[in-house]
């Protein structure tokens, strides 16, 4: 290697070193606000913390999850919708039982959007995973494609649906991390109501805000992706299971 | 006999001339209710909203489900929020701004099989 030759690389790499520390920087401003005509972006990724520990025998964040998004049910539980639901997880051999909410895990490589034959089961910048009503054929390719069972199909005609969303028969529908919320900078309807009405076991945040809470946990603290053998880098992580 | 039908004759053009003068009638076909109860003006001229609202409607939904870009002045939110009758509060119905004029012009509407008709219920300290 040349003299010059290595002086220029070495230049390359201090200013590959500054360019990695500002996106840094400026992503704490952008997880304080963005405004309502800002796209949405991939300096962000949102997720989930879940300490299965601390998650206690209630059912606040399904409550809230369908209140807040008005998933309604028709007694008929084979095939209500369901965005969020308590799941018990049994050990086998010693016979403990964990309960913990399952939802959309929002996987960065999701089965739902590879297999979707429209377009219309998509992944936001962002990370969050939505489909697109508007040209979801209802083939439900992706509710077979979800290895954790969180897409439900609508069947029957849905009447009285919030403003901020839409619901119709013949659509597949999921978690959406409560977009509507996040986009206004708020939290989750089921994170609000576990840390009000339960023990606090969600905790809602930037997976790449290096200086945000949820990051920095789980730097320091043990944690662990459900079917992590499938490799998918879901959104959703969990703790103590 | 002759007088007869010099007597129908001015008759007929008698009514024939009304129909020019008068108002537009309707025909067999009842004409769109256009109330609108709320808001100064539209968010563009009303011959550029009649011709090309669904357009903008279009453009603006991919912008807001793909982007999350969540500007309200082409949102159908908004358009719900000054169009909605003031007695049901929705824009369907009998009188509703949006299906009176698509009856009219025998026009399927589609975004109401999943969005709300209704006017959003403002509640205290609620966001936007």
């Amino acid at each position: 290697m040349t003299p010059e030759r290595r002086a220029f690389l070495g230049w390359g790499a201090a200013a590959a070193a500054g360019a990695a520390l500002a996106p840094g920087l400026r992503l704490v401003e952008l997880a304080l606000a963005r405004s309502p005509e800002e796209a949405s972006s991939a300096l962000e990724r949102w997720g989930l913390l879940i300490d299965a520990e601390k998650c206690a025998d209630c059912d606040a964040c399904v409550t809230a999850c369908h209140q807040e998004n008005g998933v309604t049910a028709h007694g008929r539980p084979a095939t209500d919708a369901q965005w969020i639901r308590k799941a018990s997880l049994r050990d086998r051999s010693t016979g403990r039982v964990q309960t913990l909410p399952l939802l959309c895990q929002h996987c960065e490589h999701a089965p739902c959007v590879d297999v979707c034959p429209t377009g219309a089961s998509f992944r936001r910048a962002d990370g969050i995973v939505l489909v697109d009503k508007h040209t979801c054929i209802g083939c439900r390719y992706c509710v077979m494609a979800c290895p954790f069972g969180a897409r439900s199909f609508l069947h029957e005609p849905v009447t009285g649906q919030k403003p901020d969303v839409p619901r119709g028969k013949g659509t597949v529908e999921s978690c959406t991390l409560c977009v509507h919320r996040v986009d206004r900078g708020l939290t989750p309807a089921c994170v609000e109501a576990c840390n009000r009405d339960g023990k606090g076991a969600m905790a809602f945040g930037d997976l790449n805000d290096a200086a945000g809470e949820l990051a920095r946990r789980l730097r320091a603290e043990p944690s662990s992706a459900l079917r992590a053998d499938l490799a998918l880098n879901p959104g959703v992580r969990y703790q103590h299971l | 006999m002759t007088r007869i039908a010099a007597g129908l004759v001015a008759a007929l053009l008698a009514i024939a001339g009304f129909a020019d003068t008068g108002p537009r009638q309707p025909g067999r076909v009842p004409l769109p209710v256009v109330k609108i109860e709320k808001g100064e003006a539209c968010v563009a001229p009303v011959a550029e909203m009649r011709r090309d609202h669904m357009k903008m409607l279009f453009h603006q939904r991919d912008r807001t489900m793909r982007e999350g870009v969540r500007t309200t002045r082409f949102s159908l939110k908004n358009c719900i929020e000054c169009h909605a009758s003031a007695k049901t509060g929705s824009v369907l119905g009998e009188e509703g701004f949006c299906s009176s004029c698509h009856a009219y012009a025998s026009v399927k509407i589609d975004c109401f099989e999943c969005h709300t008709p209704m006017r959003q219920a403002r509640t205290a300290g609620a966001l936007r």
